[in-house]
């Protein structure tokens, strides 16, 4: 056996280091537990592309109010999860600027105006500007825009200093509090092991690491997007259908003349088209999304003209910009875009008492992963505790694993109605 | 008198292929994969069109296995291709993904109108014909266009009712009603559609099917949405067939006079 394998011995183990697993690891060593994060590449997924938007609001989409709730009671939660990070907690980026939206041609400002409706209905807060107030707010504005919203309560974190600020936060507390292991281990997770080992869905008791060691752990949280389904050792009746959804994300600086180039968040409807420009503190601009599912894994050429093109016609300095980075991460998408959360049921049904012990999965955050992940870590940490918000468990992981049920909606209830 | 409902018996053959349904689903624009796979539902769609260029074949989970497990045929499209030769090309990896000869050819002038560019389309319709495909033109409302289209091998003619997404219905319903008249191949009208009377105005005027895609994937309720062209494309058909009675400038009693007695 190689020499170099070692096996630990922890409270919880979490596979996958993206801001959702290293998210989940910090509330779990916060309440006093140890924990280990297995990961190869920390915060090198998703979590790297990621702009940062906390935009429950302007993220709302039609039919998606189950998934609202979530991201509201996750952006209630983000002040206190950021500040438990300690008195540095500022170098994580969070900022409680606004988000405004804006519609370049009139069916544009329409749709935006339609979207209103229901944000407003689900007590929302989206204010109408005037195009001349917008401007005010933000000088270099396109004066060609159609319409403009206010949303004062879509702020912004910066994924990639928050991930950082985790790591060390971890790290720090593994020292102080002599847990004799580091936070992380830098290795793939292989599998789950399970106290019968001839048996999927007995209790989960650690992880087998690719380097042949082991984790032991009392609970193991499988945080590793996308590739969550390929892990050994997952319960037979559950199937997660997760698939990747690529975006390309720009990163560009702004020019000393040009600054501040926006004093809050910018998100678009250019000829249909959604696109967003964050403005960070350090005087770099993201400017964000496309969404491919095309299979490609590099950076689209035609995703970048469409970025830049749209973003020119809401913002125009735009063009004065440096480009310094383009990237292209996989988002781990699910058919109803909203997680796959909580623990599993041993026999794919909804029987009290029926969940595998040790087991939680905390994966499928799609576009939200950032936004969702103090809810996804307070919730995490409330199954360890035994004490969990029941609203949660519609996002239960194994919702698509039993035998499909008829996708006819129940139409006759609408049009009654 | 009571006869078979028209419905049951009135099927669409293209290529010898049978849809029952004579509502074709784009799939572009959905919210969600779980939103678009209840609307196709209720739709009732057989037959999704689905951009080559923009979802992978191989990727589990992907939209590909979601048309699977619901046996909903597949018509790959070339959407995305400005030039006949990346249009040939995409129809080419679609046949060697998908297994099918069927392909839906756009290829399209700009980006702002989504228009089709005519002189690209017939070159890429008589490559694809020579390579064995089964082409399913997207073409403009123009008659001449759209017969060259078929004389060149087209399977079926796609004209567009109004430009891709824009929800304008059909502006030039007599031009459509041409094409149909002087078409040996099925005619499908395809873009353009916003509200369900519109796909009903297409099937009066005589097409054959209705291809539609926005106008249920990014509707509000896309599942209702998709509930309402269902029935909009069979009543259309319906009264296609029917026999439209004449517009008349002065009413005329459904119930006349004749025979009541005089009190």
């Amino acid at each position: 056996m190689n020499e170099r394998v070692v096996n630990r011995t922890v409270d919880v183990a979490v596979i996958g280091g993206g801001i959702i697993g290293l998210g989940i690891a910090w509330a779990v060593a916060h309440s006093g537990r140890t924990v280990v994060v297995i990961d190869p590449d920390p915060a090198g997924g998703a979590t790297y592309a990621a702009a940062g938007m906390l935009a429950a609001v302007s993220e709302l989409h039609y039919q998606e109010e189950v998934l609202l709730e979530l991201m509201l009671a996750s952006s209630a939660l983000y002040p206190a999860f950021i500040e438990s990070l300690g008195p540095e907690h500022h170098l994580t980026g969070y900022q409680r600027t606004h988000t405004m939206t804006v519609g370049a041609d009139s069916a544009d400002r329409q749709a935006l105006a339609d979207l209103r409706g229901v944000q407003l209905a689900n007590g929302l807060a989206v204010d109408p500007l005037t195009i001349r107030a917008a401007r005010v707010l933000e000088p270099l504005l396109s004066p060609h825009v159609s319409g403009a919203f206010m949303v004062e309560q879509d702020h912004q974190v910066d994924p990639r200093r928050l991930a950082e600020r985790i790591q060390l936060a971890l790290a720090t507390l593994a020292k102080s509090r002599r847990w004799g292991h580091d936070a992380l281990i830098r290795v793939n997770a292989m599998g789950l092991l399970h106290d019968d080992s001839a048996d999927a869905s007995s209790r989960v008791t650690g992880v087998a690491l690719a380097d042949g060691g082991t984790v032991s752990a009392a609970e193991v949280v499988v945080a590793n997007g996308l590739a969550a389904a390929m892990l050994n050792g997952l319960p037979e009746r559950l199937t997660m259908p997760l698939r990747p959804v690529y975006g390309d994300i720009l990163r560009l600086r702004v020019p000393a003349h040009l600054r501040p180039l926006l004093t809050c968040t910018l998100r678009g409807l250019v000829h249909g088209v959604p696109v967003y420009l964050v403005p960070r503190s350090d005087g770099t601009v993201v400017i964000g999304a496309t969404q491919r599912e095309d299979g490609s894994t590099a950076v689209s050429a035609g995703g970048v003209y469409q970025l830049l093109r749209d973003a020119q016609v809401l913002l125009p300095a735009v063009r004065e910009l440096e480009l310094i980075e383009v990237t292209a991460r996989a988002r781990p998408g699910t058919p109803d875009n909203a997680p796959l959360l909580g623990r599993v049921s041993r026999t794919g049904r909804e029987t009290p008492g029926s969940d595998i012990p040790g087991l939680i999965i905390a994966t499928g955050f799609f576009r939200h992963g950032v936004l969702l992940t103090p809810v996804a870590a307070h919730y995490c940490l409330q199954l360890i505790e035994g004490s969990a918000d029941q609203r949660w468990e519609r996002f239960r992981p194994h919702r698509f694993s039993a035998t499909r049920p008829s996708a006819s909606v129940s139409l006759q209830g609408v049009v009654s109605s | 008198m009571e006869t078979e409902p028209l419905t049951i018996t009135d099927s669409l053959v293209i290529d010898g292929v049978q849809l029952n349904s004579r509502l074709i689903m784009g799939t572009g624009g959905a919210p969600s994969l779980e939103g678009l796979g209840a609307a196709l539902h209720a739709s009732g769609t057989e037959l999704t069109t689905v951009a080559m260029r923009r979802h992978s074949v191989t990727t589990a989970g992907s939209l590909f296995d979601l048309l699977v497990d619901r046996s909903i045929r597949v018509l790959p499209n070339t959407a995305g291709c400005f030039t006949a030769r990346e249009a040939v090309l995409t129809a080419q990896l679609a046949r060697e993904a998908l297994e099918t000869d069927w392909i839906k050819l756009e290829v399209i002038a700009d980006e702002h109108t989504l228009l089709p560019d005519a002189v690209e389309l017939l070159d890429a319709t008589e490559q694809l014909v020579a390579r064995g495909f089964k082409v399913f033109a997207y073409t403009n409302d123009d008659p001449v266009l759209a017969l060259r289209l078929e004389h060149l091998g087209a399977v079926a003619v796609m004209p567009l009712g109004a430009p891709i997404g824009t929800g304008l219905g059909i502006l030039n319903p007599h031009n459509i009603e041409l094409i149909v008249s002087r078409a040996g191949v099925p005619v499908v009208l395809d873009a353009g559609i916003g509200t369900a009377s519109d796909a009903a105005l297409a099937m009066e005027l005589g097409c054959d099917a209705v291809l539609l895609a926005t106008a249920v994937t990014r509707a509000q309720n896309p599942a209702l949405m998709g509930e309402a062209f269902k029935h909009a494309v069979i009543a259309g058909r319906l009264a296609s067939q029917a026999g439209r009675i004449p517009k008349r400038e002065l009413a005329l009693a459904s119930s006349t006079m004749n025979g009541r007695p005089d009190l």
